[in-house]
């Protein structure tokens, strides 16, 4: 049994209504929790003494337009002393994406969480500092959803030269 | 003019970012950057100030958000490789390579021996590439303004190398899912060779000049000192996770392209400040060259493709195009459609020159990626500038930040 295993055994053991599936996937193991358990379960990865993930790799969130529940995000923690890497994943509804903040477990989760903000529009509660961080302060709407249209610039050519000037949004008196 | 009002709107909602202090004059808040020439990009820093020591230094960044992980949504996996070069402008093999493991490791493609070996070649090169880089600029924030030019002359050899193998200087896309471009043209193991031995004599003559100058120590030691806790705390790797004395680096921990077959030591130091960081650094050139001498070694020994055979992700050879019209339909659907990984998830990481790179790959089973998301190195190690700089003057704040060698375009993505 390796540590990865003991691990999703433990959460289980621990949390038993929290956990909504275990996957595997290439060799990586992903622990599918409830988003209100993800601080509890957070903290007891990194604080139990055998488990001891003491770092986070990464955080990022996946729109899944127009599919229900729309939003995931995933928790890489990983264990620095044993080697073991895991993922957490939590799924959010699309009306009201919200989950805790687990800035408070591992202190990087910050600017991780504000990106997830800033681009998916995902509010975390008890953030320290949730402000947009990629896009200016005053952006509106969030680029990373997939109902948002990437954009593009018009082509300009001689003929519609004029036409497509007067529509560009240069800085204005 | 600025609207004041708007002045003090954003102010309002950076209060509890700063001490009480600084609302009743007592310190000043004070911005830096983003077209500072010592921030090493586009990072705007917003300093409190009591006299000339930081109280508070908080970067404020996004001056260089391209969208690219936007972007990659919208184009096939092969087409979006060609974007990943820009992101870390310092370490663009890198970057292709991180996003080709993780498909790769998606669609469960074997990559050939000599791919392997190249790979690791060019990774090295790119790390002793982009640690002259460092160099060049972090000695320039320490008013030693020869050494870049120095350094830029070193590097130009490995751009060489690099326009030798793949026709461009820095925007390589050189490595491809399923292996590399191609093989190497003639010339290149000499080129590599001659660079390898130009090397060691001139990285002694940076040493003389720098490691034991008094000046430089001055500047450097106990200069922004950071625990290895709370390093780990704030999710730094790399050189600056290492100066702190934590022993993590990716090649060693979950290595990959074949690292573990490789000799090489993981340089360590435990001063935790500017001047570790530089020690690291230094130490890992030698780690690189040492890397780089192993894979030329072994590129005699292992001929043969440098493109997997596995015609889900790789084109058919030329020569079958003009022959067979199945090769031909392939080759056309492959590059217009693109390859099709099954639905899942996965996150592959390198160590990078400035730590763990990793990426984070959601297909849903289509021609385009779900999401991509880059874990950059440079963004978990500018996070920890705040506990890093408080109470240090500001030149030393240059210093600092000049020690975790951030890329901006990493950084803001």
């Amino acid at each position: 049994m390796n540590h990865v295993e003991r691990t999703v055994a433990a959460i289980k053991a621990k949390f038993p209504e929290a956990v909504e599936s275990v996957t595997e996937f290439r060799a990586e193991t992903t622990v599918t929790v409830k988003p209100e358990s993800i601080v509890a379960v957070s903290r007891f990865l990194r604080d139990d003494p055998d488990l001891n993930y003491n770092y986070l790799a990464d955080l990022a969130g996946v729109d899944y337009y127009p599919d229900e529940p729309r939003f995931a995000l995933s928790y890489i923690p990983y264990a620095m002393a044993v080697n073991a890497r895991l993922r957490l994943k939590v799924f959010l509804s699309g009306d009201d994406p919200q989950v805790d903040s687990v800035s408070g477990v591992w202190r990087n989760a910050d600017w991780y969480e504000r990106e997830a903000f800033d681009m998916l529009g995902i509010q975390f509660n008890n953030h320290p500092d949730l402000r947009r961080i990629l896009m200016p302060a005053d952006w509106v709407g969030h680029p990373h959803r997939k109902d948002y249209p990437l954009g593009y610039e018009e082509v300009q050519f001689s003929f519609n030269w004029r036409e497509i000037d007067s529509k560009k949004p240069y800085a204005k008196e | 003019m600025t609207d004041l009002r708007e002045v003090e709107t954003t102010l309002d909602q950076l209060r509890h970012l700063f001490t009480e202090r600084a609302f009743s004059g007592e310190t000043m808040v004070l911005n830096m950057g983003p077209q500072h020439p010592s921030t090493h990009g586009v990072l705007r820093l917003i300093l409190e100030l009591d006299g000339e020591t930081v109280v508070r230094a908080i970067p404020d960044i996004g001056f260089l958000h391209t969208g690219v992980e936007k972007n990659m949504e919208a184009k096939t996996y092969l087409k979006a490789l060609a974007m990943t070069d820009r992101l870390d402008y310092l370490n663009n093999i890198g970057n292709n390579l991180t996003y080709c493991l993780a498909i790769e490791k998606l669609m469960e493609v074997n990559v050939p021996e000599r791919a392997q070996v190249l790979r690791v070649l060019m990774a090295e090169l790119q790390r002793i590439a982009s640690h002259l880089v460092w160099l060049g600029t972090h000695c320039i924030d320490l008013a030693a303004l020869s050494i870049l030019l120095y350094c830029f002359r070193d590097r130009e050899r490995i751009m060489d190398i690099f326009e030798m193998v793949s026709g461009q200087r820095m925007m390589t896309t050189y490595i491809r899912p399923g292996g590399v471009w191609r093989d190497v043209p003639a010339g290149f193991e000499e080129a590599v060779k001659d660079f390898l031995e130009y090397l060691p004599a001139k990285l002694d003559d940076y040493e003389r000049l720098l490691t034991n100058n008094p000046i430089f120590k001055m500047r450097a030691q106990g200069v922004g000192h950071i625990s290895a806790e709370d390093a780990l705390h704030w999710g730094m790797t790399g050189s600056s996770l290492r100066g702190s004395g934590v022993n993590y680096d990716v090649r060693r921990a979950m290595p990959y392209c074949g690292y573990e077959t490789y000799d090489f030591d993981v340089p360590l130091e435990t001063g935790g400040d500017v001047y570790s960081r530089y020690l690291c650094r230094m130490r890992e050139f030698r780690e690189s060259l040492k890397i780089c001498r192993q894979a030329l070694d072994r590129l005699p020994k292992t001929k043969g493709p440098v493109m997997t055979a596995d015609r889900k992700v790789a084109p058919p050879p030329r020569s079958e195009l003009s022959t067979s019209m199945e090769s031909l339909i392939h080759h056309f659907k492959l590059y217009t459609e693109g390859f099709t990984p099954p639905v899942g998830e996965v996150y592959a990481a390198t160590e990078s020159p400035r730590g763990e790179l990793g990426v984070r790959l959601v297909s849903d089973g289509t021609p385009k990626p779900q999401r991509v998301h880059y874990r950059c190195p440079s963004w978990a190690n500018l996070q920890a500038l705040t506990t890093m700089s408080e109470g240090c003057l500001v030149a030393d704040l240059v210093a600092i930040i000049g020690s975790i060698d951030i890329v901006l375009g990493d950084v803001d993505r």
